[in-house]
């Protein structure tokens, strides 16, 4: 890491009950940074989030945040602001005490909260709806009041539960920009989590994947995307054709097969995207059980001697029907190489 | 003949019979009679009158007032923590405290009174006052518990830790932003204990001594005595305040959501 973590999590062990929900977790986040947290439910990202936030004790761990150490520090003191994913909102509060609330218990009032408020509004474009109750806005708008709400306190970190899936794909756009210009003007560090792979990808400057607790792999989204470090991150961000390596041979189905190429010494298995499957030349052969025609590509879904593979391909190149045999390869120069094979 | 006659005269006859006793009392007590009857004889409003003359009725509306509003309010004190409680912890034998807050609307007043008469005020000279008050706290709980926690339930737990986060205590939050959102739900409570707690009488009906006694207790001993028209009168203003406050608290807060 080339500068100083600004939030850190050392060895950090969260448990609901006796179920324990994430082990010996480290991870640093530098100042500024916007991290996304990346996992199907039930991986811990969200309750790691809510331990950053002062919600939940962890049972072990340390966890510190410029400079002190917060592990026992409350939630109402750790200027830590969190944007829920149903934005709670105080229902029975203007849009403007909305905003105002965190300010007025921090002792401000006057036309000092007023310009601290109208400023928050301001940035979010809600100056109009000042007076309106949460019940009166769009979705869009409530997540917008809950963005200010939690960012005229100034937090020194900002955490925002699956902040675009409540949205329609418009909105979530809007929203993405958003949190970008935001992250950009203030310069706050945030963290959000999601178990959408488009959203992390487009908004991290780098991803966390979480399984079962731990972290999968740390990386910027073009590592994820590309290098992914194992079967399980290979699946998530759209590796569909995933093999372990046994013995220096590809295990499928049928049993273990040999590639044309001698395969990587240093890899656990091997992962190709459909469109990185070569089709209608190579030593291989398939019989096409399905065809979808998508716009722009076609899908082929093969039986192959090392099982059902998916390829895709320009939908300028001749249609195959099911059941035509087909030539096909897989290129090892091209596959992601998986450390680990879970 | 159609099918749907049937019903329609099922239902008319119902709500005639549910309804019917309330006309017929209205009626008996603007009679010029001397003694209760229907239908009244001549029409007169001096058994009106004679209700707010008897000392004793007086006495016993202000005691039925004080158990109704203290009891209540001590029900909702009671009741408020105990619903926050059953509604955002898992508590362990949660189900079974639940049942045990609903039983004195299961058991009848009638145990309920003299248990507290054969177990409470003989043995230990028990303040009979105190004793009406305590009996009546605990009749109104269960409303209060049930109306309270059916508006905890409509109200997400997030908004609380989203207090926390904006620099609230945990109870700060809960003054800040659960009790103005359940204040309509307390409200509703407090009205439906204020009325359950007035019209009760089994359970004041053993609790009664010398100069302490709840109004309808009351009612019911000047009837033994005394049989003219101005209880019919009574029956009928405190019919008219019930409804007067049901229908208030339905206008106000849609009072039917929570009952």
């Amino acid at each position: 890491m080339s500068s100083p973590a600004f939030l850190s999590l050392e060895k950090l062990t969260l448990a609901y009950g006796d179920t324990v929900a994430v082990k010996d977790l480290d991870l640093s986040i530098r100042q500024g940074e916007l991290v996304a947290f990346l996992g199907p439910s039930g991986c811990g990202k969200t309750t790691t989030m809510r331990s950053i936030a002062g919600l939940l004790k962890p049972q072990s761990g340390r966890i510190s945040l410029d400079g002190a150490d917060i592990t026992r520090v409350a939630a109402n003191k750790r200027s830590v602001g969190l944007v829920f994913q149903s934005y709670a909102l105080f229902p029975h509060l203007t849009v403007f005490e909305n905003v105002a609330f965190g300010l007025r218990l921090k002792g401000l009032s006057g036309t000092e909260l007023e310009s601290r408020v109208d400023a928050g509004l301001k940035s979010v474009g809600l100056t109009s709806f000042a007076a309106r109750k949460p019940a009166e806005l769009s979705g869009g708008q409530q997540q917008r009041v809950a963005l200010a709400r939690s960012m005229v306190m100034e937090p020194k970190v900002l955490l925002l539960d699956e902040p675009l899936s409540n949205l329609d794909a418009r909105l979530r756009l809007e929203m993405r920009a958003e949190l970008q210009r935001v992250q950009k003007e203030t310069g706050v560090t945030m963290i959000f989590v999601t178990h959408d792979q488009g959203e992390a990808l487009s908004l991290a400057d780098r991803i966390v994947v979480m399984l079962n607790g731990a972290i999968e792999q740390i990386g910027t989204p073009e590592d994820i995307y590309n290098r992914p470090a194992s079967a399980f991150v290979a699946d998530f961000v759209g590796f569909e054709n995933i093999f372990a390596i046994e013995n220096g041979r590809l295990r499928a189905g049928n049993g273990p097969i040999a590639l044309a190429m001698p395969l990587p010494h240093d890899a656990a298995g091997l992962a190709w995207r459909p469109r990185m499957v070569t089709l209608g030349s190579g030593p291989f052969q398939g019989t096409v059980r399905g065809a979808a025609f998508s716009g722009s590509t076609r899908e082929y879904l093969l039986d192959t001697p090392l099982g059902a593979l998916k390829a895709e391909v320009d939908a300028a190149a001749p249609a195959h029907s099911a059941g035509t045999t087909l030539a096909f390869d897989l290129p090892v120069e091209k596959a992601a190489k998986l450390e680990r094979f879970n | 003949m159609n099918s749907r006659l049937f019903p329609v005269v099922v239902l008319f006859l119902v709500t005639a019979f549910l309804i019917g006793p309330f006309f017929i009392i209205v009626a008996a007590s603007v009679s010029g009679g001397e003694t209760l009857a229907f239908p009244p004889q001549g029409l007169s409003l001096k058994w009106v009158a004679k209700v707010f003359q008897v000392e004793s009725f007086r006495e016993s509306f202000a005691m039925s007032m004080l158990l109704a509003i203290g009891g209540t309010g001590a029900a909702l004190v009671l009741g408020i923590p105990a619903s926050y409680a059953l509604s955002r912890y898992r508590l362990p034998f949660g189900e079974t405290i639940r049942t045990v807050v609903a039983l004195p609307i299961i058991v009848p007043g009638i145990i309920v009174g003299l248990a507290l008469l054969r177990y409470l005020v003989v043995p230990f000279r028990f303040n009979i006052t105190l004793a009406l008050f305590l009996a009546h706290t605990a009749l109104v709980l269960p409303y209060a518990v049930r109306v309270v926690s059916a508006s905890l339930n409509n109200l997400r737990s997030d908004i609380e830790e989203a207090a926390v986060l904006l620099g609230s205590s945990r109870a700060g939050a809960f003054f800040r932003v659960v009790m103005p959102n359940i204040r309509s739900g307390i409200l509703a409570a407090f009205i439906l204990g204020f009325v359950t707690s007035f019209n009760q009488v089994p359970v004041s009906l053993f609790l009664s001594g010398p100069g302490i006694r709840t109004l309808p207790i009351d009612m019911l001993s000047y009837m033994e005595i005394t049989y003219d028209p101005s209880v019919a009168a009574l029956s009928a203003l405190l019919a008219f305040m019930s409804i007067g406050i049901v229908f208030i608290a339905e206008r106000f807060l849609g009072f039917s959501r929570y009952v």
